[in-house]
Order: C-alpha cells, then structure tokens, then sequence
C-alpha cells in the first residue's frame, strides 16, 4: 500500500452517488486528487481536484475525450499511481479485481484461459467453471489465450477479475476490439455482475451511446471533473455538450428503445433477461 | 569420487543448467534477452575491479551485475537514449573497460578464454557447492517470488491493482540474474551465460502447456544440453562451453522439427 492511500474506517455515504437510496458502503473514495507528470517546473497537471466516489452496487462511468486523464484517474484509483495531491481512500479490506485496457500476452508465455484464472491469486477449479461459464465461455477454459477472438478475450479478462469476488470491479474500457452487438452484450454484462456481486463498477469508456444507459452515475472527466450524476443530467448538462458537441446530447435516446432479444459473444441471439432495460438509473 | 574431474564438470553444467532453465524463461517472456546479455557482458569489468580490490571474484562479478542492472533501469526512464542503444553501450563499455583494466593489471594472471568461453573442466569442489548451495537458493527465492514475478510479466498494472507487489518481485528477480551469472560464469564463460538462459527456454515453448511446466521442461533440457556438450566436448575434444551451447541449439532445432508434426496450424491471435 503506497503512502497515498489511507484507509477509513467505517466510512461516510457518498452522497451523489444512488441520491435518495438508502447510504451504501462506499468502496473507493478520491479527494480533491491531482497527479502531475514532467520535471520540477515545467511540470503538468495530468488532473486535478478531482472528486468521486463508488459505492457498493453502483456504476459509476468516467467518459471523456481522449487524453483527458481518464486512464490516469483510474491507475490512482486503484493504488498503481501514487497521487502528487489529495487522497485516495479505499473502504478496510476492500478486494478489487482488474480489467486491464490493454494486456498482451507475449507468444512464448503458454498460457491457457484456465491458468490465467489463477494469475493474482489461487481459485478452486469449481470457482474457475462458475466464473467462466458466467460470462459465457465455459468452453475454452483449455484454449491458450493467444488464440481467442478480441470478445472472447475481453470475457476472460473479465472472468478472471470476477473470480476474485471482488468489491470493486475496475474496467479500463473494457469495450475495445469488440463490435457494436458485442459492446452491449459486454455491458449487460457488466450490469449482470453488479448486481449478483453487489459489487461497485468503475469503468472507463469512450462511448456515449451505450454508457448512458447500462450506467448509475456518470462523470465526465476533462483532467479536472467537468459535470457528474445521472446519464440523464449530465446528458443535459452545458459542460457535457461543450465537451462532445450537440449530436452527443442524443446518445441517451438512441439506447432507449427496446429490443427483446441480444447477441452473445458470438453473435448468437439470445433472449433477453428481465431485468429493466434502458433505464439508466436505479433506485 | 568427485576427484574425477570430468565428473565435477557433469555436476556442474548439469547444476548450473538446472537454474538457468527456469530464470530464461522469465527473460523469454520478457524480451529481456539483450539485458542479460549486458549485465553477464559486465561480469569482466566484475573480474577486474574484484582482482583490483583484492576482493572474491564471484562477489566481484555479482556487484557489478546488480550495479549494471539498476543502472540500466534508472536510465531507461530518463529517456535520453533508446533502450536498445542504452543497451549496446553499457554491455560494450563494461566488456571493454573490463579488458582494459586488466591489461593494465600485468601482475595479473587471468585466463581471458576461460572466463569468456569458459572453464568447466577447472571446476573444484568449491565451485560446485557454490552452484547447488547457491542454485537451491535462487530457485527458493524464484518460488517465492513466482506469482507476482509472473502477473508482473502479463500485466503490471493488473498485478499491482490486485495487490500484489510486482514491482519489488522485477528487483528481486535482476538479483537473482546477476547470481546466476556470477555462478554460471565459470561453465559456459561470460559471452555464452545467456546461450544457456534462453536456448532451453525457447526450445521448452513448444512442449509446455502452462508456465510452470515451460520452467520445468527447460531445466531438463538444458541439464540434457550440458551432458550432450560435455560428452561431445571429451570425444571430439572441443572447448566445454562453446560445446553446451551447440548441444543447446541442437536440442532446439530438434524441438521445432518434433513439433511441426504435432501442430499443424501454430497459435495467433490478438495478443
């Protein structure tokens, strides 16, 4: 644990996060956090008094343009990245489990699904099959991760993090080289896990049109915190209109229709769940 | 019976190959081939100043390792050089300025042969418990480190986010490389130490299923390479170290041949 990181015992409610819901745990709280990169003097606020808070069972999403900190956010976040400013506070004991943006597995590493599972920590082989066949790909627990399709791939890295049964599940967009269907196959699945973990989400993705709705709290990032709260408001938000432009302030429309049915990893169409679709905050 | 002396260097190749299998394969995965090769380059500058200080050759040679190895991490961040040019000048420089250091050392008598190509048919009995006293110890600390050690290798961020230190395994780790230099340094010689770290991991690739079984596999088929050399070496009558590496090679090129016929489509993928 780097010096940065505090623990608090017993800690307060975030507030904005599920507004009127009754006070969840929060998990993972930063105050007023900055991180600079370059030399004494000519140095550069990557961001700055930033502000936010998951709570147990909620989403939260950070969007924001390119370069504007959001991956750097989250390395802090998670205690990779010592912060220059403020502090970063995770609940006692909190157990987090990682998605990567980004992991490449060298060729001449042999390196099944199966054994990737037990990477950071020892799992029994039952707890392995549950957490592969959770995200659909019990099948390939025996194929070297090398040869997986990017859905397939982006499966694994998320059932290897979910077999922790972590607290706090951290998606560095989880999204990329996945197609459009795949996306929303990914974040219903994403939402699946929330809500049988009852665990807290922090991802990061770069789009709108999807996040709006599979999300509780959005915060839009442009190295400091530009506007935070529901999809809705944020949507409506001046500042999140100069960031993206007009056209940006229809993405939650274009999510909120309905289908009834989605599409697997491999393009397979499956019914859909119960569960509420297209509303993007819960009570 | 140790007073054979082609019996002593069995042990010793075998032993030292035993080690060098498992830790290649950490250099395989991390394309750190080259950074090896510098800090085993940099074991003649160890020599001489050792030899200047009055001091143990092998602790000579394993100072400088390290030194050589923290040196090249630091200035790799400062991003004044590329790495790979970084590289070339440190492992150069540090064989050159050993050379010459000894040069200037006339009252010095060193067998540069055998310390660059090595002299395994002049190991003693000393030697030999330094490389299995010396070699379990490196391999329990390998254990010790191995899981950090090897989701550092996959992903760092993932690895230290899950609370893991895989940081602190990477410097534990450059410890061990430069103990194992400083002990192999005697069988194989100091330009042929990464020969024995990477051929048998390389060759291993095609025959293991997960890392674990790819260390255990390229210690068996570098101890195999040792005898293969040795013996090779006694019949022909060819230096000992040069004929490990050879044997080595021909335990990879045999591994690519005895997989071509299993597989028939090698793995890609995104990666």
């Amino acid at each position: 644990m780097t010096p940065g990181l505090a623990m608090a015992p017993g800690h307060a409610p975030a507030p904005q996060a599920t507004g009127e819901a009754e006070p969840a745990e929060s998990l993972l709280t930063l105050e007023g956090l900055g991180i600079r990169r370059g030399t004494p003097g000519r140095e550069r606020w990557l961001i700055q008094n930033v502000d936010l808070s998951v709570a147990r069972g909620e989403i939260v999403t950070l969007i924001g343009p390119n370069g504007a900190g959001k991956s750097t956010l989250v390395r802090a976040a998670v205690g990779v990245m010592r912060p220059d400013r403020g502090r970063v506070i995770h609940a006692p004991g909190l157990r987090i489990g990682y998605v990567p943006q980004r992991l490449s597995v060298d060729r001449t590493l042999p390196l099944t699904v199966r054994r990737f599972m037990t990477l950071t920590e020892r799992h029994t082989p039952a707890d392995i099959d549950r957490a592969l066949g959770e995200v659909g790909i019990a099948d390939l627990a025996g194929q070297e991760l090398q040869t997986l399709s990017g859905g397939e791939f982006q499966r694994a890295l998320i059932a290897r993090a979910l077999v922790r049964r972590p607290d706090l599940l951290v998606l560095d967009e989880p999204v990329q080289g996945v197609d459009f269907s795949g996306e929303i196959a990914l974040y219903d699945l994403i939402r699946e896990i929330r809500d049988r973990l009852n665990c807290g989400v922090l991802l990061i993705s770069h789009d709108l049109h999807i996040v709006m709705a599979a999300t509780d709290t959005v915060v839009c990032l442009n190295h400091h915190v530009c506007c935070s709260g529901t999809p809705r408001a944020v949507a409506e938000s001046p500042a999140y209109r100069q960031l993206f432009g007009p056209r940006a302030a229809q993405a939650l429309a274009v999510y909120q229709h309905h289908h009834d049915h989605t599409h697997d990893h491999e393009g397979r169409v499956v019914p859909l769940s119960p569960s509420p679709e297209g509303e993007g905050e819960r009570g | 019976m140790l007073d054979d002396f082609f019996l002593r260097a069995l042990l010793a190749g075998v032993g030292v190959a035993l080690i060098a299998g498992p830790l290649g394969c950490f250099i395989v995965w991390r394309r750190l081939a080259y950074f090896g090769d510098t800090m085993a380059h940099s074991a003649l500058l160890g020599i001489a100043l050792a030899a200047l200080l009055d001091l143990n050759l092998i602790l000579g040679v394993f100072v400088v390792a390290v030194g050589v190895a923290f040196a090249l991490t630091l200035l790799s961040r400062s991003e004044i050089v590329p790495t790979d040019s970084l590289l070339g000048i440190l492992s150069h420089s540090t064989l050159a300025l050993g050379l010459v250091l000894i040069a200037f050392m006339t009252w010095l008598r060193v067998d540069l042969t055998g310390l660059l190509f090595g002299d395994i048919l002049a190991v003693s009995r000393l030697d030999l418990a330094l490389i299995y006293g010396g070699g379990l110890a490196v391999i329990a600390a390998l254990i010790a480190i191995w899981r950090p050690l090897l989701a550092g290798t996959v992903n760092l961020e993932l690895a230290a986010a899950e609370g893991l230190a895989p940081e602190r395994a990477r410097l534990i780790f450059m410890l061990l490389m430069a103990a194992v230099i400083a002990t192999a340094m005697k069988v194989v010689g100091i330009l042929l130490i990464t020969a024995l770290l990477i051929i048998p991991a390389a060759a291993a690739r095609r025959f293991a299923a997960t890392p674990e079984a790819m260390a255990v596999i390229a210690a068996g088929l570098g101890a195999l390479a040792a005898l293969l050399g040795l013996f090779g070496s006694l019949q022909f009558d060819t230096p000992s170290g040069p004929s490990i590496v050879v044997a080595a090679l021909a335990v990879f090129l045999f591994s690519l041949a005895a997989t071509r016929f299993r597989r028939t489509a090698p793995a890609t993928g995104p990666g």
